[in-house]
């Protein structure tokens, strides 16, 4: 039932409000994700191993020293919160070289155009409407399994890479110009479908 | 025949649900929180209604403290109180008391003191009609598990 196979995404949930925490909480374990949740941007920046000075702290702060192999695959943030806004939290994320791959969603309880669109730009992949509902928490799983292609991938190329490739030989070359990378084959396909399509992309699952 | 005081005290339940709804004091997201207990967290709507009832006490407190406070101009704290307090309601699905704190924060934004004052009261009105009426729901709620866990029949 719970016991997947397959390693669990892990998310850290940030939130001022303990009901809120609760509640989110409570939507991602109901979805197999593995939770984390916190009450501050700071808090949340600590457990990510950033320090104040967006510097990655080497050594996390031992309130769990598990902190470290605790991989995190998805932040979700409240964008209301006293000290460091969601916004602020997103922007520090976004511009840390060791996290800013990492999704990050924003809820908030206020339907303000111009926040979900600055958040948006900012690199927010969702912007969630309070009371967050489980339709929601659905449409996180594509950004995750979107981060977790990447990993493998740069992982398949870590792989590949021995030593350092060397510029390929000229004779080569010629062949490497038809292959073409597996996101534009992607793209090639979903043009190939869009004539059919009515709906935006984006929405992958009806909205209700 | 087992468990026919449970199927009453479910319907009791029922019915009185379906009241609050009609009143508009719950709305659909207490049910998403209905939804969200199992039987890996069996008192989760519970728990989550706790909290929010001592989170309710204490920022109706710090309310009453501040607008009955002679010297009172601080509407800003005011507002600050009310947004929490209209995003837990808004979690639990306490429509009504949500629907007065937006009143009360229109009246906090116009430095309306009167209009605060009456907006507390309104809320402390319907914060207590919620709290009593959840407390009977869990309270059938209780009995119902307890009747559905007998094993022998009941005699009416």
């Amino acid at each position: 039932m719970g016991m997947a196979a397959e390693a669990q995404f892990h998310v850290l949930a940030v939130d001022d409000s303990l009901i809120d925490r609760k509640l989110i909480e409570r939507l991602l374990k109901t979805s197999s994700y593995q939770v984390t949740t916190v009450d501050s941007g700071s808090k949340a920046l600590e457990f990510l191993g950033l320090r104040e000075d967006d510097q990655t702290d080497p050594n996390p702060p031992s309130v769990s020293s598990n902190h470290h192999e605790m991989e995190v695959n998805l932040i979700i943030t409240d964008y209301c919160m006293p000290g460091m806004t969601g916004y602020d939290l997103l922007k520090k994320i976004k511009e840390s070289s060791s996290l800013k791959d990492i999704p990050v969603v924003i809820m908030s309880s206020e339907n303000v155009p111009s926040r979900i669109s600055r958040c948006l730009e900012e690199g927010a992949e969702e912007f969630f409407l309070k009371p967050v509902q489980l339709s929601d928490v659905n449409r996180l799983r594509p950004h995750l399994l979107k981060g977790k292609l990447k990993e493998q991938q740069e992982q398949l190329q870590i792989e590949q890479l021995l030593p350092l490739p060397p510029p390929p030989p000229p004779a080569v070359q010629q062949q490497q110009l038809q292959p073409q990378p597996p996101s534009n084959k992607r793209k090639a396909i979903e043009e190939g479908l869009s004539p059919e399509r009515r709906r935006p992309r984006y929405s992958g699952l009806a909205m209700v | 025949m087992l468990g026919l005081g449970a199927d009453r005290l479910r319907a009791d339940m029922n019915r009185l649900l379906a009241l609050l709804f009609h009143q508009g004091v719950l709305d659909e997201q207490f049910l998403q929180l209905q939804q969200l207990q199992d039987e890996t967290s069996p008192n989760f709507v519970y728990e989550v209604v706790t909290i929010f009832f001592n989170e309710s006490e204490k920022l109706l407190r710090n309310l009453r403290e501040l607008l009955l406070d002679k010297e009172f101009s601080d509407y800003k704290k005011i507002g600050i109180h009310l947004n929490q307090f209209m995003g837990s309601s808004s979690s639990i699905g306490a429509k009504r008391v949500r629907n007065v704190c937006v009143a009360f924060r229109a009246a906090s934004e116009q430095n309306n003191r009167a209009g605060c004052l009456r907006a507390l009261e309104l809320l402390e009105h319907e914060y207590c009609y919620l709290k009593n009426k959840l407390h009977e729901l869990f309270q059938i709620e209780q009995q119902r598990a307890m009747a559905a866990a007998v094993r022998y029949p009941i005699q009416d």
